[in-house]
């Protein structure tokens, strides 16, 4: 049994890229070489910077041969029929069989593969991978036109069994393949022969190359711990670093180096973030003062002097570094300091979206609307305005320039030293949040406030210039903007989505009515739509009329809308506007109760549950919607609840039917004292005992105790149908009947619409 | 002198070895631009010259302007007029990465003593609708060179492919030579009779051209000399090929191209004036491109960009 080993030595492979590479590697050959008809025992793919390997074990030698039997036409077919089963098989009259069966003579086309040698499959295989490898970028280069990642340098391609290794002849594009590699780029041991993947792996280490990735890895971490270790320090966690780096170095040396102390007064935020998105470096913390106080870097070389010059000059880049972060980050206090008036200013002039306006219109769109849920969410409604006024002005700063992911982080540290309280300066920070799925939501009100409006702004902005997700595509993440709003309605408040769907996107038809419409179209809707407000408007401005709806009007319009008469035409403007106002939101509301769903079903809660309470009542009431569906199910997995749930279904049948063939609605009247039998009367006593525990029990919002009380008639129910015939011959007794059931039906619909349960 | 095991003196002596070295792996050594440029690439040695199938190899030393980078000579590191050192070879041999490892051991920087490391960097310019793939190149975590196999310029494919190496000069030398301000840094041997550093021949003009660019700079002339440059590089272009006074087919590519500088110089002033809005500023890169796209077909009709 043979084994494989492929080696594509090329320039430096970028680090992001190498992990996806080695599964793309392995998948593709062993894919192709199965498909050919070899086995192999076991498979794996290694990276460094500069080469991506595959070792297959226990390869079989070469493929089975194989015998392939296709019936054609019967030998009596018309002779276009026969040559057409000839051209599908590629085969001559003469090579076709001719096998008698029940109905005559039919033709038969038996074609025999022969086996192929591993080799002469490895070959194809990998030239075929080569050729078309799904590197995110390729490129070309010199005079050739193969594409890789950067430029192929050479190839291994080679199978070795108990007779020695062999060299796979293939070549791509002039690259001829061979048994001969090199190692390190500055501490190798120059070109070298291997004879396989064990060999090769020893020669490797020898020419200062560790193939494997995890080993790299784990090299690193030991020795940044080690060194930290030894300084009375700790590494902080890296693992997306930690994979980075080990993807950029072929040989890793930690070193360990000291942050200069002017430099210590940064925020950690900012250190740890400048030193790994510009150096790479891992950051290194004073357990004792719990600031950020080193770094650790990882060198590509043992260098002669034990790492010293290289130590310095990563120093020298990072103090070069530090002082812009440091230059940043105090320019910035003195903005803060100074009440941050500077970056308000500035974000006027910062487009949020070219039919929503700038990102100061979005702020003040946002304050209001904070406002208005801060009540809802336990906030003080002062403070959640104050604090969506500052939560975004940290766009506008150096630091958050240079470093776009501290945008929030920074926010806060600017909020607290322009003096502001502590949860409107958190709410800079977490209003942000959830970032993701994976992300906690705040608590505190006043941010739970301002993120909600925050999203709840983008959502109703993009809804109303219909730019809504489809399919896959979401480009303003308004999925992830939606289940945000989901998960951050507090558990214990009662927040109607609904109205404030409508005010939000009251602001958004507000600032198209005043700031999109062009001064024709204004003019144009005054004269066709508007006669009275026409000539009040002639009156006002009398020859100043065809001035205001001129190339001024932009400039005019502010006083315009300010004036009595502006104000007149807004309203009217925005009164037309209503019923969309309510589709739009209605829309939304549906959108929010998809993402209500999936999220729910995440979480084990049944679809069919989820329906059961969408079809409630205040359904724009999320928390309340969570706690219905909890309880549902909760009850549904009882003996009772499940039990019931076949009986009210029952009773919904019967109902049905005999509404549907009377052609009334049976609603009213049941009464007991038509009542004949035991069980008849019994489940009136219960329908009563139910009633007068589920009102209350819904009232106060306490759905467990509401099903209970619902599920508590099951007996009665299952009593009441074993006992009783609904269609009496007594008409009188009859509707009775479907009265009473009328009944079940009215007190479960209460609780939740139990036709949409499924089973 | 160029001696690789020594530290170079001076910021001369670095180009100097560059230039020796470069000359010695058979390159052209060219001569600056007499235009203002933001970077080595626009030497139409590299723009034009990347495009078609003959064989090319050219070194030179290109003064860049980039006129938002102005900090009136007082920052360590930043300059609106700097130098580039520009290396570029058609087809790209298969060994330049050693090449240029070389290059960097002829100016004193011993490979065995620190860590160079190629990380990854895709390199485009949007306004020569230009685009390639390769890597910045770290010396002890300082960014030195740029490395580029050109994919792509003027929107023409590059069949073959050049090799493009840019090195940061004042930032390398600084580097070299354990220098923290450029301003200090000598410019020729500080054991010369008359010894000259680099803020002494450059940190008045640093002062001047901030200045200037930021603050000097007539918008509405600036504005007007773009217009014209376009319409100029457009008009060239519109020219007959047979030129009737020489009886030759002349297409004016080169002067075009000059009118495309300008108008990319022009947009960086204007840029750094500050009246140019983020909305507006993708139309002007645009309009730039769109000049670099018909120099480059231009180009490819004439002699030197033709297929061979």
């Amino acid at each position: 049994m043979p084994d494989l080993l492929i080696e594509l030595f090329s320039e430096e492979i970028p680090a992001r890229m190498q992990g996806k590479a080695r599964e793309d590697l392995r998948k593709l050959v062993t894919d192709g070489l199965v498909e050919a008809g070899l086995t192999y025992a076991s498979a794996g793919a290694f990276s460094t910077p500069r080469r991506l390997v595959l070792s297959v074990e226990g390869l079989t030698a070469e493929s089975r041969p194989v015998r392939e039997e296709r019936k054609g036409p019967s030998t009596s077919a018309p002779a276009q029929a026969v040559e057409g089963f000839l051209r599908s098989t590629g085969l001559t009259l003469d090579q076709l069989e001719r096998r008698a069966d029940k109905k005559g003579e039919t033709f038969y086309a038996v074609v025999e593969k022969p086996g192929r040698q591993a080799a002469e499959i490895v070959a194809e295989v990998l030239e075929g991978v080569i050729r078309n490898f799904p590197w995110p970028k390729s490129m070309r280069w010199g005079s050739g036109s193969l594409r890789w990642v950067r430029p192929l340098q050479s190839i291994i391609c080679l199978l070795s069994d108990e007779t020695g290794a062999h060299v796979v002849p293939m070549s791509v594009d002039g690259i001829e393949a061979g048994n001969v590699t090199e190692g390190h780029r500055f501490m190798g041991i120059g070109r070298f022969v291997v004879s396989g993947f064990d060999d090769y792996v020893v020669k490797l280490k020898r020419a200062k190359v560790v193939l494997d990735t995890a080993e790299r890895e784990a090299a690193i971490w030991q020795g940044a711990q080690n060194l930290a270790f030894a300084a009375g320090m700790e590494v902080v966690a890296d693992p997306g670093l930690l994979t980075e780096v080990a993807g950029l170095v072929e040989w890793p040396v930690p070193l360990m180096g000291r942050i200069a102390d002017a430099f210590l007064g940064l925020p950690p935020e900012v250190l740890q973030t400048s030193m790994k998105e510009h150096q790479k470096f891992f950051s290194v913390r004073n357990p004792k003062t719990g600031r950020i106080e080193g770094f650790v870097t990882v060198a590509n070389i043992e260098a002669a002097d034990g790492g010293e010059v290289i130590l310095k000059g990563n120093q020298k880049v990072l103090a070069a570094r530090l002082s812009d972060a440091k230059f940043f980050w105090e320019n910035d206090l003195r903005v803060a300091k100074a009440g941050m008036g500077e970056w308000v200013e500035g974000l006027k002039a910062v487009t949020f979206h070219n039919k929503l306006g700038s990102q100061a219109d979005r702020i003040d769109r946002i304050a209001a609307l904070a406002r208005e849920i801060a009540p809802l969410v336990g906030a003080d409604a002062d403070d959640a305005e104050r604090a969506a006024r500052l939560a975004k002005l940290d766009l506008r700063s150096a630091m958050v320039g240079e470093f776009p992911e501290l945008q929030g982080v920074m926010g806060r540290y600017y909020a607290l030293e322009a003096g502001e309280k502590a949860s409107v300066a958190d709410a800079a920070r977490d209003h942000w949040r959830p970032k993701g799925e994976s992300d906690s939501v705040p608590v505190e009100p006043v941010s739970v406030a301002v993120a909600l409006a925050d999203k709840i702004d983008t959502l109703t902005g993009f809804w109303a210039i219909d730019e809504k997700p489809t399919g896959s595509k979401d480009p303003f993440a308004l999925r992830r903007a939606a289940l945000g709003v989901v998960r951050l309605v507090p558990s214990n408040r009662t927040v109607k989505l609904v109205p404030i769907l409508q005010t939000a996107l009251t602001s958004h038809v507000a600032y198209e009515i005043r700031y999109r419409t062009t001064a024709e179209a204004m003019r144009r809707i005054i004269e066709r739509e508007f006669e009275n407000l026409s000539e009040a408007f002639h009156n006002q401005y009398g020859q100043g009329w065809e001035r205001l709806f001129s190339d001024v009007y932009p400039v005019l319009r502010e006083d315009m809308w300010q004036s009595e008469l502006g104000q007149g035409l807004f309203d009217k403007l925005l009164a037309r506007q209503l019923d969309w106002i309510a589709d739009v939101a209605s829309d939304l509301l549906s959108f929010f109760h998809d993402r209500l769903k999936v999220y729910l079903r995440d979480q084990g809660v049944r679809h069919d549950i989820i329906d059961a309470c969408l079809a409630m009542p205040g359904n724009d009431d999320l928390t309340l919607l969570v706690k219905r569906a909890a309880a549902l199910s909760e009850t549904l997995k009882t003996e009772d609840g499940a039990n019931l749930l076949q009986g009210f279904k029952r009773a919904n049948n019967i109902l049905s039917q005999a509404e549907a063939k009377d052609g009334v609605e049976y609603s009213f009247g049941a009464d007991v004292k038509f009542a004949e039998t035991e069980e008849e009367r019994a489940l009136f006593a219960a329908l009563d005992k139910a009633e007068a525990a589920i009102s209350p029990a819904m009232q106060a919002e306490d759905f467990g105790t509401a099903m209970a009380a619902m599920a508590a008639l099951r007996g009665p129910i299952d009593a009441f149908f074993t006992a009783v015939q609904v269609n009496s011959d007594n008409e009188i007794i009859r509707r009775n009947r479907l009265n009473l059931l009328h009944r079940i039906r009215a007190v479960c619909s209460g609780v939740a619409d139990l036709t949409r349960i499924e089973g | 002198m160029s001696d690789a095991t020594t530290t170079p003196k001076s910021f001369q002596e670095i180009i100097l070895r560059l230039q020796n070295y470069w000359a010695a792996q058979g390159c052209a050594v060219l001569q600056p631009y007499d235009m203002e440029v933001g970077a080595g690439t626009f030497h139409p040695a590299t723009t034009l010259r990347s495009l078609g199938t003959k064989p090319w190899a050219a070194a030179y030393v290109q003064p860049s302007r980039r006129p938002t980078d102005g900090r009136y000579g007082e920052n360590p590191n930043r300059l609106q007029h700097y130098y580039q050192y520009q290396v570029i070879i058609k087809p790209s041999p298969a060994n330049l990465q050693e090449l240029y490892l070389g290059s960097l051991a002829a100016i004193g920087i011993d490979l065995g003593l620190h860590d160079i490391r190629f990380v990854e960097d895709d390199w485009e310019s949007p306004t020569l609708g230009a685009w390639g793939l390769g890597w910045e190149v770290w010396c002890d975590g300082m960014e030195v060179s740029q490395f580029t196999y050109f994919q792509q310029v003027g929107g023409h494919d590059c069949k073959p492919v050049s090799g493009e190496l840019t090195y940061g000069l004042e930032r390398l030398a600084m580097y070299v030579m354990g220098v923290d301000h450029v301003m200090d840094m000598p410019f020729n041997d500080p054991q010369s009779p008359i010894a000259l550093t680099y803020g002494d021949i450059f940190r008045q003009t640093e002062e001047e051209y901030s200045r200037h660019n930021f603050d000097g700079a007539t918008t509405e002339m600036l504005f007007q000399h773009f217009k014209d440059a376009e319409a100029e590089c457009q008009r060239l272009l519109a020219f007959d090929a047979d030129d009737p006074k020489s009886g030759k087919r002349i297409i004016m590519a080169h002067p075009a191209y000059d009118q495309t500088i300008k108008a990319s110089h022009l947009f960086n002033l204007l840029d750094a004036r500050g009246v140019i809005s983020v909305t507006e500023r993708q139309a002007y890169i645009g309009r730039v491109r769109a000049l670099a796209k018909l120099c480059a077909d231009a180009f490819r009709q004439t002699e030197a960009g033709a297929d061979q």
